[in-house]
């Protein structure tokens, strides 16, 4: 069932059709290089976790196309079986420490899901607010300190600190209030907060402590304006896709912590019918599952793009404004643009935080209490790389009996190819080094999240 | 102890690198690799994390190998070189020997490394039955039985503790390492963090099962200030009495299977806690 390991000619054909090849400015087509080129990355850097790249072209055609998930297992569905309903969003959160909300809330609101318990509406705003100080945190960091470099030619921020130390400062700064408002929230610590529980919160935070964020959000909202227009002007490869977003979309408010599952080829279903709908697969060289989607066994883009380019509309004036000022329109299909989207979402969040904590009363209740029944349930958030999605059986002691949980670099790590074959088919004339740093260049966009996922990178290049 | 060590920090970088000693002093700065194996990345983000103290901190390091933060790389020898993860594969444990040996100084950090980590879990059930659970095909995954922290295999000469790490104690290490002196870094039981943070004693007061007496200090008391029983995430103390500990929460109504399970988290493969579990195997 090689669903997502996609043939080089299935690929092959996909990109060109899909793909729509803009004009490329600064390379001149050549002739394809006769005989073998190999363009391998064993060690991927500025991602989290560990991955690889293998790409190997005969005759100027591309023969294989892989980006490998090289993570040791850690069998998290595996050892989840037995353990209470109450411990699972706790161990979740340890499958990554970039994104452990996305772990916490998904478990949480599974659990939620299967033993019939509503929360209230306080606690789902501090769940939101929290959210928010995840995507700052982890959007700027990827954005500024990973992503950036890439596009200014250096190996990592702390050169850019060399040149440009006030660039990085305001990027610490502004990663640390994303990282407060989970300290504030989380009960002290923003990599695996405590705080955080099934049905709510084991303490509330006071009115005075959130309140205490405020000025800081209000520059936060002045400093994400100003990265995302200092990023919006570095040069940008000519590459566009014609994706298959999917992201979660809710009628109220630009979809984090809750909502249906939507895409722009006319899906929408509740979270509980994902797994009807797209499926995940083993492929050989990789730790981590391949995500797709059922009906034509295709590959699908979930993230910030995927997010912008379904709930748009939802964006804060502001956020809007932003994106038209460094050149987004309502749609992006460019992968390398990207950075450009998380830092409007960076804008977003930092907008939405504040408006969320100006309105935040202390709730009388932290956390609604659910009784243990055999049931299914079901939960789904918007990680900063997008959606994570989290099922569980448990049985009438609330203990889990099957756990299934996707991370979005999973799903993503299909399409990460169908990327990589569309770039690599366009960059054939580049030599060697300059094709690596494309490639390392295009699987960065996705911010793939590799410990997630097995549970990132070496780049092989065959040239034959 | 984060203004402490921030002090120390900063201390420790004069801003006098302006001159030609600065040069000098500049090819002195020490080799510090970061290295991961099995974990989730969470313990070396602790370093990124450190937003107002990492450009000074890296101001007086040389940064040699952190493949999360930077592409370039510098061969080894290293003078520190900080580990996270547990080592779950073969190919795995002959990196980790090759690290050590081109490492002055290795100091895990978190967990994973010093613990095993939650994978440790697998210690437990039969290896073969976990990849048939996650993985269609069993046959293209290589692991080992076990997950076992670094020290099971190659000495280490510092360990920091924690599901993660306290990036304060982060800071502490790197800066006392880096200036010859022993970190200080807290060796007694959450107990005593509680009573020095004046927070009342949850098992005592409201009978909420907590690890807090077996538990190693160092989280800066995060869960009993927040209305939760400790779950033992920096590992057992050093003079942890598991079994006195489960009587009292089987007083407190726990089943065995809770208790056992209590044990078995984060740390389950730390001597200590791994005892107490299995006494209460069912």
């Amino acid at each position: 069932m090689a669903t997502a390991a996609k043939t080089p000619t299935k690929a092959k054909a996909a990109a060109k059709t899909a793909a729509k090849e803009a004009p490329s400015k600064s390379v001149k087509a050549k002739k394809p290089v006769m005989g073998t080129r190999t363009i391998q990355v064993d060690e991927l850097s500025r991602v989290e976790g560990e991955g690889a790249l293998f790409v190997r072209v005969k005759d100027g055609v591309i023969k294989e196309c892989h980006f490998k998930i090289v993570e040791p297992p850690r069998f998290f569905e595996a050892f989840l079986k037995g353990r209470s309903y109450l411990e699972v969003p706790d161990i979740t959160a340890r499958i990554c420490g970039i994104c452990p909300m996305a772990y916490l809330m998904g478990a949480q609101q599974a659990m939620e899901d299967a033993l019939g318990i509503t929360i209230t509406q306080p606690i789902r705003d501090l769940r939101r607010i929290m959210y928010c100080g995840e995507w700052i945190e982890s959007h700027v960091l990827h954005a500024a300190m990973l992503h950036a470099p890439d596009f200014l030619g250096l190996d990592d921020a702390l050169q850019l600190a060399a040149t440009n130390k006030a660039v990085v400062e305001k990027a610490l700064r502004l990663k640390k209030l994303g990282n407060d408002l989970l300290e504030v929230i989380g009960g002290g610590r923003a990599i695996h907060p405590i705080n955080t529980r099934v049905g709510g919160f084991y303490k509330v935070p006071t009115k005075k402590a959130l309140r205490g964020m405020m000025d800081e959000l209000k520059w936060g909202i002045e400093a994400s304006i100003d990265l995302a227009k200092l990023f919006g002007t570095f040069t940008f490869p000519d590459f566009e896709y014609d994706y298959h977003c999917v992201a979660l979309h809710h009628p109220d408010h630009y979809a984090i912590v809750e909502g249906d599952v939507i895409s722009n080829r006319g899906i929408h279903i509740p979270v509980r019918e994902f797994h009807q709908v797209f499926q995940e697969s083993h492929v050989s060289y990789s730790t981590a599952l391949h995500g797709s989607s059922r009906g034509d066994n295709e590959p699908y883009l979930a993230g910030p793009n995927a997010r912008y380019n379904l709930n748009y509309k939802q964006l804060t004036k502001l956020a809007k404004q932003t994106a038209k000022e460094i050149g987004l329109g309502e749609v992006v299909n460019n992968p390398f643009k990207s950075i450009l989207v998380r830092m409007v979402e960076t804008v977003y969040a930092c907008e939405e935080a504040l408006r969320l904590i100006k309105a935040y009363e202390e709730p009388d209740v932290a956390f609604v209490e659910g009784r243990p029944r055999a049931s299914e349930g079901f939960g789904m958030t918007e990680a900063p790389r997008g959606v994570c999605y989290h099922s569980y059986k448990l049985d009438s002691e609330g203990r889990v009996l099957k756990a299934v949980i996707s991370s979005p670099t999973a799903q993503n790590q299909p399409q990460i190819e169908r990327d990589l074959y569309g770039v690599v088919e366009r960059s054939l004339d580049l030599d060697d080094e300059a094709l690596k740093q494309r490639c390392e260049l295009t699987i960065r966009n996705y911010d793939p999240c590799i410990s997630c996922s097995a549970h990132f990178l070496n780049l092989t290049m065959v040239r034959e | 102890m984060t203004e402490a060590a921030k002090k120390k920090v900063v201390k420790a970088a004069p801003k006098a690198a302006k001159a030609p000693v600065a040069a000098k002093l500049a090819r002195a700065k020490p080799k510090v690799a970061v290295w991961k194996f099995a974990s989730c990345d969470g313990c070396q983000l602790s370093l990124l994390a450190c937003e107002d103290e990492l450009l000074d901190v890296v101001g007086e390091i040389e940064i040699a190998y952190f493949l999360e933060a930077t592409t370039a790389k510098i061969d080894g020898p290293y003078d520190i070189s900080l580990v996270e993860g547990s080592i779950t594969t073969e190919h795995d444990l002959h990196r980790l020997r090759k690290i050590r040996q081109e490492s002055k100084m290795l100091i895990t950090i978190g967990a994973c490394a010093t613990a095993g980590g939650i994978q440790a879990l697998k210690n437990f059930a039969k290896v073969d039955d976990y990849i048939r659970a996650v993985y269609d095909h069993p046959e293209f995954i290589k692991t080992l039985p076990t997950s076992t922290p670094i020290k099971d295999h190659v000495p280490v000469d510092f360990e920091l503790r924690g599901c993660p790490i306290n990036k304060a104690e982060l800071l502490e290490a790197i800066s006392a390492l880096l200036n010859k002196r022993t970190p200080n870094i807290a060796h007694t039981s959450q107990c005593i963090e509680c009573k020095k943070k004046g927070t009342v004693c949850l098992m005592v007061a409201k009978g909420v099962p907590c690890l807090g007496p077996v538990t190693h200090a160092g989280c800066g008391n995060l869960c009993p200030s927040t209305n939760r029983g400790c779950f033992g995430c920096f590992g057992p103390s050093e003079s942890a009495n598991g079994p006195a500990l489960a009587k009292q929460l089987e007083k407190l109504g726990m089943t065995k299977r809770e208790i056992r399970d209590f044990f078995r988290s984060y740390n389950a493969h730390a001597a200590a806690f791994r005892k107490t579990s299995e006494m209460y195997d069912v």
